[in-house]
């Protein structure tokens, strides 16, 4: 029972990153209708953000410090954030040692302007073009952003750590009554759990409450009648393309601490979230959010040793077998609307 | 001439005059020129320009004529070069049986695949060959190891059987005892051309797939396909079952792809997993959308021009290109550098990625189209339709559904 359990918490924090991913995803293609090539790149910016803001509070200045000596017998270079300069040691340092979660209100701006300016320069003269267009110019664009993250961060993973309160695991199985060390888990991963829950009832409060989210939702449905209503329902939609893009940004942000940012992370995930959206049914968001965490759970099953003995390869595979069969049986996905997207 | 009419056969031989002659026409500068660093004559780079336009006029065949968008086609190159590298163990260095060996399993690869793909059309297509390309590509990481050899890549060792090796034979790869490795080289005008029998090889090849993929856009099947582009569900109201078709297209480049794979193992006898990886599929996506998509010469173009800017722009650096201002004032040069930099070497990437992005938004029709509107600039005479080469390039689909 406790292996069992522990597979699920493990897939739950790949779980969470598909769902925020697809989440983002189908937001774009249930309002605009575009299949967004670029959004792993996205996922990748929002990640940079963090890697950014850590360098920026990390920014030293040099002072020379006569009392130590350097190997060579010179004066120590001894540098310090100006983080502590100005606060001082511990409120400096704890600042610095907060950058990723810091990272979270710093990026929420940047992405919903990465977004915003994505849907109005490019994709807006993609609406009426084919969905192999779209599939091709966001590769393209995904290509130019990766290169350009590359351009300025170079191509090694950057560690960019977790708070250190988060740091290491901790005993799951005590609180809940298990033997101890029966299932220990990191507690970031945790963190990444519940943050990955606020966003996404964030997201569909925001539709489900406010009249906002409610001509959005009309939009969706019937995109033609709430124009003819005298809406401006593109301008909500490009919104609403920045909303996604910063959903997508925000997962990027805090996976950094469980895998160090790399410019091509976002090609790495961009795959999955496609097949977990079909999955879930393109078009449907409680369908993208089911499918990231079913898919990140039944990976995390795949890789258990009972299963690899049975098949061999299962981990590496699961995902695109479930999909295959998913297409072929069901093309609307799990919860997709009936007629959407259904050739 | 060939079954063709007149206009194709003028255009087939064109196109073997320019195969034929790419050792000199790629050696434009003379050796102690600055410029020689253009020159692109060297057989490895050669032989990737066929091979590659193999690849992507096989793709051409699929997502130009009947406008399916396959993102998985790199499993099959791969498949290729895994069997050719295969039969290279067993038998011996001779590539004939590797190369018949990879267009028959990437066939039935492509036959497996495409007839579950292609129960689906658009972008459910494209995920479900972007799924299954994934998934060789992981599986020949892991568990198939034992006939991949993982991450090292497939090889051939001395232990290996080689039943067919005989005394003496070469230990390179071959065409029944010509090495592909074989060259020759003469000096003209300050300019060494090398034919190189590895090139030539690939080169006829290249030319006989160029040749079927003529017959094939010029034949009834090749019409049945471009109807499937412009408008499937007429067709299917007509009565018509249209995947045999795509099937039979999807099948036909998956053993293009093979062969393409069979013959990168064939000019250097290893294959890795990498050549599977769908950022492989993207690449001949990219090369077919590059030089156009539809037409004949588009796909080879594309091909082309990625292959010569990968091995030459990426050689670009600071120091070439101080080389190059060097006429300038200091700050200016400097300024220049330092505003082209990110665009050349290591960052060329991002100069293929804003192009095919370019192309993409203001030339659906690719290179190919560009040439036609330039062309038709300059001779302004007729004012019927794209161009002087109109069925080189269908008109876009209508956009049916929304």
């Amino acid at each position: 029972m406790d292996a069992i359990l522990l597979q699920i918490l493990n897939g739950l924090d790949k779980g969470s990153a598909y769902a925020l991913i697809a989440l983002g995803l189908t937001l774009i293609f249930g309002t605009l209708g575009v299949v967004n090539f670029a959004h792993g790149a996205i996922f990748m910016i929002g990640a940079f953000t963090a890697v950014t803001l850590s360098k920026i509070l990390s920014a030293s200045f040099i002072t020379i410090d006569p009392t130590q000596q350097n190997f060579l017998g010179q004066p120590l270079e001894v540098k310090t954030p100006y983080l502590v300069g100005w606060f001082g040691e511990s409120t400096g340092m704890a600042i610095i040692d907060w950058a990723v979660p810091l990272a979270i209100i710093f990026s929420i701006p940047i992405m919903l302007f990465v977004g915003y300016a994505m849907e109005r320069g490019l994709i807006k003269h993609f609406y009426h073009r084919e969905h192999a267009d779209q599939i091709l110019v966001t590769f393209g664009l995904a290509i130019v952003l990766q290169e350009i993250i590359k351009a300025f961060y170079g191509a090694n993973p950057i560690p960019t750590p977790a708070p250190d309160m988060f740091r290491g695991s901790f005993d799951f199985g005590v609180w809940i009554g298990y033997a101890e060390n029966a299932i220990i888990y990191p507690y970031w991963r945790l963190v990444y759990f519940l943050f990955a829950g606020i966003v996404i009832t964030a997201v569909f409060s925001f539709l489900r409450f406010t009249t906002f989210g409610m001509v959005v939702r009309a939009g969706m449905a019937d995109r033609e009648t709430v124009g003819l209503l005298g809406i401006n329902i593109d301008k909500r939609f490009t919104i609403m393309f920045g909303v996604a893009a910063a959903v997508a940004g925000l997962a990027g942000v805090m996976y950094t601490p469980i895998n160090s940012p790399n410019y091509h992370m976002g090609m790495d995930f961009l795959v999955l979230s496609f097949v977990v959206v079909v999955v879930g049914g393109m078009g449907s968001l409680p369908g993208a959010v089911l499918a990231g965490f079913l898919l990140g759970i039944l990976e995390s099953f795949a890789s258990m040793n009972f299963f690899k003995m049975i098949v061999p390869g299962i981990d590496q595979i699961i995902i695109y077998l479930v999909a295959i069969v998913i297409l072929l049986t069901r093309p609307r996905g799990l919860m997709g609307r009936k007629g959407v997207m259904e050739e | 001439m060939f079954g063709l009419t007149q206009k194709d056969t003028k255009f087939l031989l064109i196109v073997i005059f320019l195969t034929m002659a790419t050792p000199i026409l790629l050696q434009p500068f003379a050796e102690d020129s600055g410029l020689a660093q253009f020159n692109a004559g060297y057989p490895d780079l050669m032989q990737r320009f066929a091979i590659f336009g193999i690849f992507a006029i096989g793709f051409n065949i699929l997502f130009g004529l009947t406008g399916y968008l396959s993102f998985g086609h790199a499993a099959f190159l791969g498949v290729g070069s895994y069997s050719t590298v295969w039969m290279f163990k067993l038998l011996s260095y001779n590539v004939m049986p590797g190369l018949i060996l990879g267009v028959i399993m990437s066939g039935i690869f492509a036959l497996g695949i495409g007839y579950i793909s292609l129960r689906r059309s658009g972008i459910y297509f494209s995920i479900l060959t972007l799924a299954f390309a994934q998934m060789s590509f992981n599986l020949a990481y892991s568990v198939l190891t034992p006939l991949t050899n993982g991450e090292t890549g497939l090889q051939v060792y001395a232990s290996d059987p080689q039943i067919l090796m005989g005394e003496g034979a070469l230990t390179t790869t071959h065409f029944f005892g010509i090495a592909m490795g074989s060259s020759w080289q003469v000096e003209f005008l300050g300019r060494l051309f090398t034919f190189n029998f590895g090139y030539y090889f690939c080169a006829v090849i290249a030319v006989l797939a160029f040749y079927m993929s003529l017959r094939i856009f010029r034949s009834p099947f090749g019409l049945m396909l471009r109807a499937i582009k412009t408008n499937q569900t007429r067709l299917n109201y007509t009565g018509l079952n249209s995947r045999p078709y795509t099937l039979a297209a999807f099948v036909i480049s998956g053993m293009y792809a093979g062969l393409a794979g069979g013959l990168l193992a064939s000019m250097d006898p290893l294959a890795g997993a990498e050549r599977m990886q769908w950022t492989a599929s993207g690449e001949v996506v990219l090369m077919t959308i590059l030089g156009g998509a539809g037409t004949l010469m588009g796909p080879v173009l594309g091909a082309g021009f990625i292959k010569y800017f990968e091995n030459i722009f990426s050689k670009i650096n600071d120091t070439v290109l101080h080389g190059w201002f060097a006429w300038l004032p200091d700050g200016l040069e400097d300024a220049l550098i330092y505003l082209i930099h990110p665009f050349v070497g290591k960052g060329w990437h991002l100069t293929l990625g804003l192009l095919f992005m370019m192309v993409v938004i203001f030339l659906p029709g690719g290179l190919v189209e560009g040439g036609q509107r330039i062309w038709a600039l300059i001779r302004r005479k007729k004012k019927d339709g794209a161009g002087p080469d109109a069925e080189h390039h269908p008109k876009p689909t209508p956009h049916v559904a929304e």
